[in-house]
């Protein structure tokens, strides 16, 4: 049973540090909370499942679709609801505001769209549970979490070898010494929202196919996990954010595993709390650094 | 081209206008000629999120009323009042209101859920008019005073029956419980499994919670899969509850599945698909029953509407009929006091679900059927 919960934890924890990887990108780079980001990871779970059954679509084409839809979202909630705040120089609380109001929005119109019911994706994507002796595995499980791991890698090549990803870590680091050294910072923050926002929506497939549950509100409960493995990682730490959703991941389900399900969460959240106690800076920041990369 | 195919669709339309208001003339000549006509409120959804069961309960308490104006027999007509909510707890007060000040019904069949009852219901008792639901199953329903009645089916009604007759042809010993532990009527619910296991001799070998919107339910599948029972129960919404089914089947878990009211949805099926089958619940509507109230109501409904009709269907059709007995028995069709009192009691009341009648708490108390889904199907118990 030790390594069915572990599988199970790993596979909810691919999908937590995923989710917290666009969270972080977005807060390294503009310091804000994107309240927005779980509903786009909404809004990604529902393109990939339209692209699967109305287009019949496979799942990798699905997958990149979503990505796509979600970039596109990403670029208009900059565009719309962050970049008009920060011309005018306003309060550090009004883009976290605007997109509470975006994820309102986008919440309402998804249910608009699609109606309140849970839908999932077709049955031909469950597949069947393959034995290893220790543990039972689905090809969906595997498929999820390999695709979470490509994601993750596939980001720290761009982050740490492309000179775009380089302009992404400097802006990060202080937006106006990026600028005078020739960076378009304003471009570069576009590129940041849309590339979380993809990934936000990748990761709304990817749940949406392991959990079996794609409705408007789906969004809320991620997003709150996704915002405790932020602040767990280390504020804006990409490696932080990656770790920090595995370890809420396998938390989560070992305290169902050798504790009791009702306090699943408590004892979740009660791990952060002590981990903030232990190291207020996050898991993976160096102190000084601001919680940077 | 485009013209005349416009002009078929306005004098099509202009057609039926027509003649719907002769009809609706005809009947209400009808009603001054016998002289009589009581005015009900019916408040459900028939719009919205809960659509689904909203135009069920509309169908059922359509046909009720139809037949009722054109029975002979009848001494006092029903005039309907339909009122939609669109599933919204302030629309439902709002109809309640408007039902009760603006249009003077004599009584309300409905709101349709335990949320909406459970904010239009104290208006209605605080106005001395009787709210008679179909659909609110939530254990406080009727607590809210002596005008609320229903023939939903609460839980300390249904899941006592479900587990014994399950037990009765399963023969089971071993059971593994999980329910919502942030929904008060699953908890609620919870404690009447354990109650019932307790007085039936069947151990509780594993008890896991979750909360409503949970996706993931592997690690405590993963647990209760471990602990092997013979069969797992649920106290949960449907939306659960299919993830929950299907997450066990996808795991190589058979076992059946008891459900509480939350899985009385045809969206259960739909949501779980394959992994369904198995599963037990506890229903007042049992399509097969053979009782010639059930199969003329089966046959009516079918000809009228051209599809099955549903357990919401089949408990608003009676309901409807109960308030008519009520109606006749008080002897008014304006004093809502008399009419409460007439209602409160009736019993042994034969509809369409089976002999029904109100306990001291108007909560119903009827027999109910199980039935377990096979192939998609919801079949009766063998």
């Amino acid at each position: 049973m030790f390594f069915q919960q572990l599988i199970n934890g790993l596979n909810l924890g691919s999908a937590y540090a995923v989710i917290a990887i666009g969270y972080t990108l977005v807060f390294g780079v503009l310091n804000i909370i994107n309240m927005a980001h779980g509903e786009i990871f909404m809004f990604g779970a529902f393109i990939g499942l339209m692209l699967v059954t109305a287009a019949g679509a496979n799942i990798f084409v699905a997958l990149i679709g979503a990505m796509l839809g979600g970039a596109v979202l990403g670029f208009l909630l900059e565009y719309l609801a962050l970049r008009p705040l920060r011309r005018r120089k306003v309060t550090h609380l009004a883009p976290l505001i605007s997109t509470i109001g975006v994820s309102i929005f986008l919440e309402s119109l998804a249910l608009k769209i699609w109606g309140p019911q849970t839908q999932s994706f077709p049955p031909q994507f469950e597949g069947a549970l393959m034995d290893a002796g220790l543990f039972k595995v689905s090809m969906i499980q595997i498929v999820g979490f390999c695709t979470a791991i490509v994601l993750m890698v596939l980001l720290t090549l761009l982050l740490d070898k492309t000179k775009i990803g380089k302009a992404v870590k400097a802006t990060s680091e202080n937006i106006e010494t990026a600028g005078l050294l020739g960076i378009n910072t304003s471009r570069i923050i576009t590129f940041t929202v849309m590339l979380a926002s993809s990934l936000g929506a990748a990761a709304g497939v990817l749940v949406g196919l392991s959990f079996n549950a794609i409705e408007p509100t789906m969004g809320m409960t991620m997003s709150f996990k996704g915002l405790a493995v932020l602040i767990m990682g280390g504020l804006g730490n990409i490696r932080g954010a990656m770790m920090g959703g595995f370890i809420l991941g396998i938390a989560e389900v070992f305290s169902v595993a050798y504790g009791a399900s009702s306090y699943r969460d408590a004892v979740a959240f009660g791990i952060i709390i002590l981990i903030l106690f232990f190291r207020p800076e996050g898991l993976f920041s160096k102190a000084g650094k601001g919680g940077r990369p | 081209m485009k013209h005349t195919f416009l002009k078929q669709i306005v004098v099509a339309g202009l057609a039926v206008m027509t003649a719907v208001s002769i009809a609706g003339c005809g009947g209400s000549k009808d009603g001054d000629s016998n002289g009589k006509s009581a005015k009900i409120g019916f408040i459900t959804a028939y719009t919205g999120p809960g659509a689904a069961y909203g135009q069920a309960m509309k169908e059922g308490v359509d046909l009720a009323v139809d037949e009722i104006n054109k029975d002979p027999n009848t001494k006092v007509k029903i005039d309907l009042k339909t009122y939609d909510t669109k599933l919204d707890k302030t629309e439902a007060i709002n109809a309640t209101k408007k039902a009760i000040e603006q249009d003077k019904v004599l009584a309300i069949e409905g709101p349709m859920t335990t949320g909406e009852i459970m904010a239009a219901g104290p208006i209605a008792q605080q106005d001395k008019v009787v709210c008679f639901t179909t659909g609110g199953t939530g254990p406080d329903v009727t607590n809210i005073g002596d005008y609320i009645f229903r023939n939903a089916i609460p839980g300390k009604l249904a899941i006592p029956q479900t587990v014994k007759k399950a037990q009765q042809k399963l023969g089971f010993k071993k059971v593994a419980l999980l329910y919502s532990n942030n929904n008060d009527q699953m908890v609620g619910e919870s404690k009447i499994y354990q109650q019932v296991f307790a007085d039936n001799g069947i151990e509780v070998v594993d008890t896991e919670t979750f909360a409503d919107k949970d996706t993931d339910f592997s690690a405590q599948l993963t647990k209760i899969q471990a602990a092997n029972p013979d069969v797992i129960a649920v106290a949960g919404l449907y939306q659960e509850g299919a993830l929950i089914a299907k997450k066990a089947r996808e795991m190589g878990m058979n076992q059946p599945i008891i459900g509480n009211n939350g899985f009385n949805s045809p969206e259960y099926i739909k949501q779980a698909g394959a992994a369904a089958d198995g599963t037990m619940v506890a229903t007042p509507w049992n399509p097969e029953r053979q009782s010639e109230k059930a199969q003329n109501f089966r046959k009516a409904f079918v000809a009228k509407y051209g599809h099955e009709p549903d357990q919401f269907a089949a408990q608003a059709y009676d309901a409807m009929y109960i308030i008519h007995e009520a109606v006749e028995k008080s002897g008014t069709t304006t004093n809502r006091k008399k009419f409460r009192d007439a209602l409160a009691q009736i019993t042994n009341f034969e509809g369409a679900t089976g002999v029904f009648s109100f306990d001291d708490h108007r909560d119903p108390s009827m027999d109910l059927d199980v039935l377990v889904i096979k192939d998609g199907k919801w079949t009766p118990l063998q």
